[in-house]
C-alpha cells in the first residue's frame, strides 16, 4: 500500500493580513509517487495550499493555523523551513526570481552549497542531475543569455539536487510559449516516472497539463475543495464551467454539441476521446459560421523596417505590414523573435535603421516617442513597470498634466476614460488596493486618456485564469469595437484564435506570416517556427470527418464567446 | 544583535538594492543648475532603503553599490567617497525604528526627524570624511577637495531632502490598509 | 557618465588562471601600497609593472578603451582643477621653489608644482590598471566565494553575488519604465524646470523601487525554500583551489607592500623629494 505523503486535516488558514481565512476546513491526502493537479480560479486558495506544503506557510507569511498538515507523516508547524525543504522541492512561477546563480551549474548547486557539500561531490551531483533535465551542456551558461524554457528547468534541477520526495510546481506554463509548455510537461511527466516521486501541479491552464496523465485534479473554489476525481471524471461533470475554469477546447466543443460526456468516452486526452461524431457534424451544420469584417483604410503601415541593437547583427530584417483602422490583431512569435523590439519600433522607442514607419498616410518615422504616444499607446506586460502615483486619478491624468492641458479639461477627459475603462466608482482609491486585473485597467486608461488611435498591448491576459482573462479581452474588445485599433503582442493560444481575427508571425526578425489565427493554429510548419500548438479543435474536427475544420473552429468561436457574454 | 539583523530578506534588500543603487546612478542623474554637476538621484534611493531595512543594510547597500559603480563604470574604486555612502546610509537607517515606515504613516514630524538626520549624516561625511581621506591618501590640495565636497554635499542634500522625502512619502502610501474604502457613483 | 559597463573578458592568461582570492588579496594589497606611498620611484615601478601584467593579461586596450578615455579627461580635469585652487601646494610639500615663469598673482608655474601633479597623476595611473585587470579577469561567480574565503561573512558575500546578478535584470527593467513614462511626457532632460524634473524622476524611480522590492520577496522566498542561511558557513561550486603559482604570486606581493612601505617611510616622509 501507498504510504500517504501529505494530508491535510481539516485545516484552515487565515493571513494575519486579511479578514477572511483563505483555507476552509480542507481535507485532503496525497499519496508516495501520485501526481496531482490543483486547478482553481484566481484567489481561490490553490497557491496558499503551495505555500502550506513547502513551509512560506507559516514561516514566511504568517498567518493562524487551524487543523493538521502532516508531511511525510510528521506534523509541518513541528518542522522548520529547512527540513521541509529537503522533503518537498518547490519550482516557483517566476523563473527569473528563482534563478539566484550566475551560471547554470552554480544555481543548480544553490542548495547543496548551503548544505556545505564539499566541492567535488557536488560538481558530480549537479552533473547528473543537469543532464536529466537536459541542461548539462550549458553548465557554465549565464542566466542571461538562457530562455524562460531553460531557466524553468535549472529551477527543476535546482530542487531535485537535494532528493526531495515530493516536487511542486507552482504554475510551471505561466510565463511559457506553448510548445516549451508542452515540453515542460512532458519532462515533469518523464520524471517522475524515472524517480517516483510525487507531483504536485498548481496551474490553472488545464488542457495544457493534461497533455500528460495526471491520477487525480483537485479542483479549488473559495477556499474549499469541490472536487477531487480522476480527469475523466471532471471533465464529464460540469464543475469545471461552474466555477469558470477553462475547459479543454474539444471538450466544450463536444459538450456544445450536445453530446453527453462521459467518463467512459476518455474526454481527457483529444486522441482517445470518444465523441458523438453525429452530433457534432449536426451542431457544426447548424450554427452560423464567423461574418468576416469590411475592408477599410489602412492606419498603420511599416514598410521594410530593418533595425540593429548592435553593428553587424540585424534584430529586424525588413519588415513590412500594413494594420486597418478598426483591427485587432496580434503579433506573435516565440521570445526573442523580435516582437517587442517590433512594437518598440513602431512607437519610437527605438529607431529604425533603414525603412518607414506611416500613420495614417503620413511619415512617422522622424516623429519623437512622445508625439507618437499622442497616436500609439504602449500598455507594458507588468502594470508595475508604469504606476508612479497613489491615486487613480492622478496616475491616469499624468500624460495630460505633463501636457500642460488645462485643469477642467483633464477632470473631463479623465473621468470620462475612467467611466469607459469601469473604473469611476474607484476614482478617489489608492491604487494598492485594486486587483491586478483592475491595475492593468489602470494603466489601459492612463494611455487611453491621451486618445491614441492605436494601443499596443503586451501579454495583457498573462498569468489571468478565465474570468479575468475574459474580463480583460472584452473591455479589449469594447475599446475596439468604439474605434480604436488594437494590436496585441502574445503567446496566448486562446487570445489569438478567440479575440483576433488576424495574426502576424514573427521569427528571427522576419515576418513569417500574416494569415488569420485559425490558419496559423493549424499551420504544422508556422506552429513549429513560432513555437505555437495545434489547437485541438482541430484534431477534434479531423476526427469527426468534417470537411473543413478551420470553419469549424471558427464556428465554435463565435459560439463560444456568445455562450461567455452570458456570464458577466 | 548584527546576526539577527542580518536575515535572508535583508541580505537580498541588501544585493537588490545595490543593483538598483547603481542603475540609478549610471543612468537617473539629473542634470543640474550648477554646470558640470549633476543630481544623483542614488542617494535618495539609499535613504529610502536605509529607512525601510535598517542600518546595516543601508551600510552594505551604500558600500557595495558604490564600490560596484565605481568598479565597473570607472575601472577603479574611490574609497574615500565610497565610505562615506556607506557611513550615509548607516546614519540614516538609525532612525529606521523612530520613523517606522511600515505603519503607513509619514508625518510632518517624521518627515523633519528623516531630514535632520540626513543632513546631519550627509554633513559629516561629505564636508569631513570624503576631503579628510582625500588629503590623507592621495594629499589633494586641501582647499579643492573641501569644495568638492560642499558641492557633492549640499546637492546630495536637496536631492536626499526632496527626491528622498517623496519617495518615503510614497513608500509609505502603499502600505497603508485600505478597509474604509467604497465605491462611488 | 559612462554607460558602458566593465564586465569578465573570457581569455586564456596566467592572469586568468590565478584564483580569484589571490586576485583579491593581490588587488587590495596594491591599493595600500599605492594609495600609501607617494614615493615617485615607487609608483613609477608599481605603474611599470602594472602595465607588465596588462600585457601578461592578454587584455586589449580597445576592449577598456572608453573606460581609459574617461580616466584620461577625468585625470586632466583634476589637474586643471588642483592648479586652480592650490598653484603652490608643491612648494608647500616639497619646500623649495624653482620658479619657471609667472602667471598672475600667486599663479606661477614652479618645478615642484609640475613634479606634485605629475606624481598625483601616476598614482591614479598606478591604482587603475590593477583594479581594471581585477575586474575584467575573475569570473564575477567566482567573485562572492573570494570574499568569502578572506573572511567576509558568506552572507555579505552572497549580497554582492545577487548584485552583480541582477544589475541586467534591473536595468531592463529600468528601460521599460522609463520608455513607458517618456511616452507619457515623462522628460529628465534640462528642456524641463528642475522642479518639473524631480518629480519626473520620482515617476521612474517609484515604479523601479515598488518592483525591485516585489522582486525582493520573491528571491528571498526562493532562497529561503532552498536552503540558504541555514548553516554557520556554505561552500562554494565555482570556487577554485589555490595552486603553487597562486602562493608564488601572494608571496611576491606582500613582499612588494614591505618593500613599498620601508622605503616610503623610512626617511619619516612619504614624499620622495628630489629638491633637497
Amino acid at each position: 500500500m501507498k504510504k500517504p505523503v501529505i494530508e491535510f486535516n481539516n485545516y484552515s488558514f487565515k493571513y494575519h493580513s486579511q479578514v477572511d481565512p483563505t483555507l476552509k476546513d480542507l481535507s485532503l491526502t496525497i499519496l508516495e509517487g501520485e501526481k496531482v493537479l490543483i486547478v482553481g480560479p484566481s484567489g481561490s486558495g490553490k497557491s496558499t495550499i503551495g505555500h502550506c506544503i513547502n513551509g512560506l506557510v507559516p514561516f514566511s507569511y504568517k498567518g493562524d493555523v487551524i487543523g493538521s498538515l502532516k508531511i511525510k507523516g510528521e506534523e509541518a508547524k513541528d518542522l522548520d523551513i529547512f527540513s521541509l525543504s529537503k522533503i518537498v522541492g518547490t519550482v516557483l512561477q517566476d523563473p527569473d526570481g528563482q534563478f539566484i546563480g550566475l551560471t547554470v551549474g552554480e544555481d543548480i548547486a544553490f542548495s547543496l552549497e548551503n548544505d556545505c557539500i564539499e566541492q567535488k561531490s557536488m560538481v558530480a551531483l549537479v552533473e547528473e542531475v543537469a543532464e536529466m533535465v537536459e541542461m548539462d551542456r550549458f553548465l557554465s551558461s549565464s542566466v542571461h543569455h538562457l530562455s524562460g524554457g531553460q531557466k524553468q528547468r535549472v529551477s527543476l534541477a535546482g530542487v531535485m539536487v537535494d532528493h526531495v520526495d515530493v516536487l511542486l510546481f507552482d504554475e510551471p506554463l505561466a510565463n511559457l510559449d506553448p510548445a516549451t509548455g508542452k515540453y515542460a510537461m512532458e519532462l515533469i511527466d518523464r520524471i517522475q516516472k524515472e524517480t517516483n516521486k510525487t507531483v504536485i501541479i498548481i496551474e490553472h491552464r488545464l488542457e495544457d497539463v493534461l497533455h500528460i496523465d495526471v491520477d487525480r485534479i483537485i479542483v479549488m473554489d473559495d477556499g474549499r475543495i469541490v472536487a477531487d476525481m480522476n480527469p475523466d471524471e471532471l471533465l464529464a461533470s460540469n464543475i469545471l464551467e461552474e466555477i469558470h475554469i477553462r475547459e479543454p477546447l474539444y471538450v466544450k466543443a463536444a459538450k456544445y454539441a450536445g453530446c453527453e460526456v462521459t467518463e467512459e468516452m476518455k474526454p481527457s486526452k483529444p486522441l482517445s476521446f470518444a465523441v458523438d461524431k453525429e452530433k457534432l457534424i449536426a451542431w457544426y451544420e447548424s450554427t452560423d459560421s464567423i461574418i468576416p469584417r469590411g475592408k477599410s483604410e489602412p492606419i498603420l503601415e511599416l514598410n521594410e523596417i530593418a533595425f540593429q541593437y548592435h553593428a553587424g547583427h540585424e534584430t529586424i530584417q525588413g519588415v513590412s505590414f500594413s494594420i486597418e483602422k478598426g483591427e485587432m490583431v496580434s503579433l506573435i512569435g516565440k521570445n526573442g523573435a523580435g516582437k517587442s523590439t517590433i512594437s518598440k519600433l513602431i512607437c519610437g522607442f527605438e529607431k529604425p535603421s533603414s525603412g518607414t514607419i506611416y500613420f495614417d498616410g503620413q511619415d512617422i518615422t522622424k516623429d519623437t516617442i512622445k508625439e507618437r504616444s499622442e497616436r500609439i499607446g504602449m500598455v507594458l506586460q507588468n502594470p508595475n513597470h508604469m504606476i508612479s502615483k497613489h491615486m487613480i486619478f492622478d496616475e491616469v491624468a499624468l500624460g495630460l498634466v505633463i501636457r500642460g492641458v488645462p485643469e477642467q479639461e483633464i477632470k473631463e477627459r479623465v473621468e470620462s476614460v475612467l467611466k469607459i475603462c469601469g473604473l469611476y466608482p474607484f476614482r478617489n482609491w489608492p491604487i494598492s488596493a485594486l486587483s491586478f486585473g483592475q491595475k492593468k485597467r489602470v494603466t489601459i486608461a492612463s494611455v487611453l486618456v491621451l486618445d491614441p488611435e492605436i494601443i499596443i498591448l503586451d501579454e495583457p491576459t498573462a498569468g489571468q485564469d478565465l474570468r479575468h482573462f475574459t474580463e480583460i479581452m472584452d473591455f479589449l474588445v469594447e475599446l475596439n469595437r468604439n474605434g480604436k485599433t488594437i494590436i496585441i503582442i502574445t503567446h496566448d493560444m486562446h487570445l489569438m484564435l478567440e479575440y483576433t481575427p488576424r495574426a502576424i508571425v514573427i521569427d528571427s526578425g522576419k515576418k513569417i506570416a500574416d494569415e488569420s489565427a485559425t490558419t496559423v493554429l493549424t499551420d504544422a510548419e508556422i506552429i513549429k517556427q513560432a513555437n505555437l500548438k495545434e489547437t485541438s479543435l482541430f484534431e477534434l474536427a479531423k476526427r469527426a470527418g468534417i470537411r473543413e475544420p478551420k470553419e469549424f473552429i471558427g464556428r465554435f468561436i463565435r459560439y463560444d464567446k456568445e455562450v461567455r457574454k452570458n456570464w458577466q | 544583535m548584527f546576526k539577527k539583523q542580518l536575515s535572508i530578506k535583508n541580505i537580498v534588500a541588501i544585493g537588490i538594492g545595490a543593483a538598483v543603487f547603481i542603475i540609478l546612478a549610471k543612468f537617473v542623474s539629473l542634470p543640474s543648475p550648477v554646470p558640470n554637476t549633476s543630481i544623483q538621484t542614488s542617494y535618495a534611493f539609499l535613504a529610502l532603503m536605509a529607512v525601510v531595512f535598517g542600518p546595516i543594510a543601508g551600510a552594505l547597500i551604500g558600500l557595495i553599490g558604490h564600490a560596484l559603480n565605481d568598479a565597473i563604470s570607472y575601472g577603479s574604486v574611490w574609497w574615500s567617497w565610497v565610505v562615506v555612502s556607506l557611513f550615509v546610509g548607516f546614519i540614516i537607517g538609525l532612525v529606521a525604528k523612530r520613523i517606522d515606515i511600515e505603519s503607513g504613516v509619514f508625518n510632518k514630524s517624521k518627515l523633519i526627524t528623516f531630514n535632520v538626520v540626513q543632513i546631519i549624516a550627509q554633513a559629516i561625511g561629505w564636508f569631513l570624511i570624503a576631503p579628510v581621506l582625500d588629503i590623507l591618501v592621495y594629499a589633494e590640495p586641501a582647499n579643492k577637495v573641501f569644495v568638492q565636497g560642499l558641492f557633492a554635499g549640499v546637492s546630495n542634500m536637496v536631492t536626499v531632502g526632496v527626491i528622498g522625502s517623496i519617495l518615503l512619502f510614497a513608500y509609505s502610501k502603499t502600505r497603508t490598509q485600505s478597509n474604509s474604502l467604497h465605491r462611488e457613483l | 557618465m559612462a554607460v558602458e559597463m566593465l564586465s569578465y573578458i573570457e581569455r586564456k592568461s596566467p592572469v586568468h588562471e590565478l584564483t580569484g582570492v589571490t586576485k583579491l588579496l593581490c588587488f587590495i594589497i596594491w591599493s595600500t601600497a599605492a594609495m600609501l606611498t607617494y614615493d615617485t620611484r615607487i609608483l613609477l615601478f608599481l605603474f611599470i609593472l602594472s602595465i607588465v601584467i596588462f600585457i601578461v593579461s592578454k587584455i586589449k586596450v580597445k576592449e577598456i578603451s572608453f573606460i581609459l578615455i574617461f580616466i584620461l579627461i577625468f585625470l586632466l580635469l583634476n589637474n586643471i582643477a588642483i592648479y586652480l585652487f592650490s598653484p603652490q601646494e608643491g612648494v608647500k610639500i616639497y619646500g623649495t621653489s624653482h620658479i619657471l615663469f609667472e602667471i598672475v598673482g600667486r599663479y606661477n608655474v614652479t618645478i615642484e608644482q609640475i613634479f606634485y601633479q605629475l606624481n598625483i597623476t601616476l598614482k591614479y595611473f598606478t591604482v587603475t590598471p590593477v583594479a581594471l585587470l581585477f575586474i575584467v579577469t575573475t569570473h564575477p561567480s567566482e567573485f562572492a566565494a573570494s570574499l568569502n574565503k578572506i573572511g567576509v561573512s558568506y552572507r555579505i558575500s552572497y549580497a554582492v553575488a545577487l548584485a552583480l546578478r541582477y544589475i541586467p535584470d534591473v536595468q531592463r527593467d529600468f528601460r521599460n519604465i522609463a520608455l513607458a513614462q517618456q511616452a507619457r511626457g515623462v522628460d529628465l532632460s534640462s528642456k524641463e524646470k528642475l522642479s518639473k524634473r524631480i518629480k519626473n524622476a520620482a515617476s521612474i524611480m517609484i515604479p523601479l523601487i515598488l518592483s525591485s522590492l516585489d522582486k525582493i520577496e520573491t528571491i528571498s522566498n526562493a532562497m529561503e525554500l532552498r536552503g540558504f542561511g541555514k548553516n554557520k558557513e556554505r561552500t562554494w561550486y565555482s570556487a577554485r583551489l589555490f595552486q603553487s603559482k597562486d602562493y608564488i604570486i601572494l608571496a611576491v606581493f606582500v613582499l612588494m607592500l614591505v618593500g613599498t612601505l620601508v622605503i616610503t617611510f623610512h626617511d619619516g616622509n612619504r614624499f620622495y623629494n628630489p629638491f633637497l
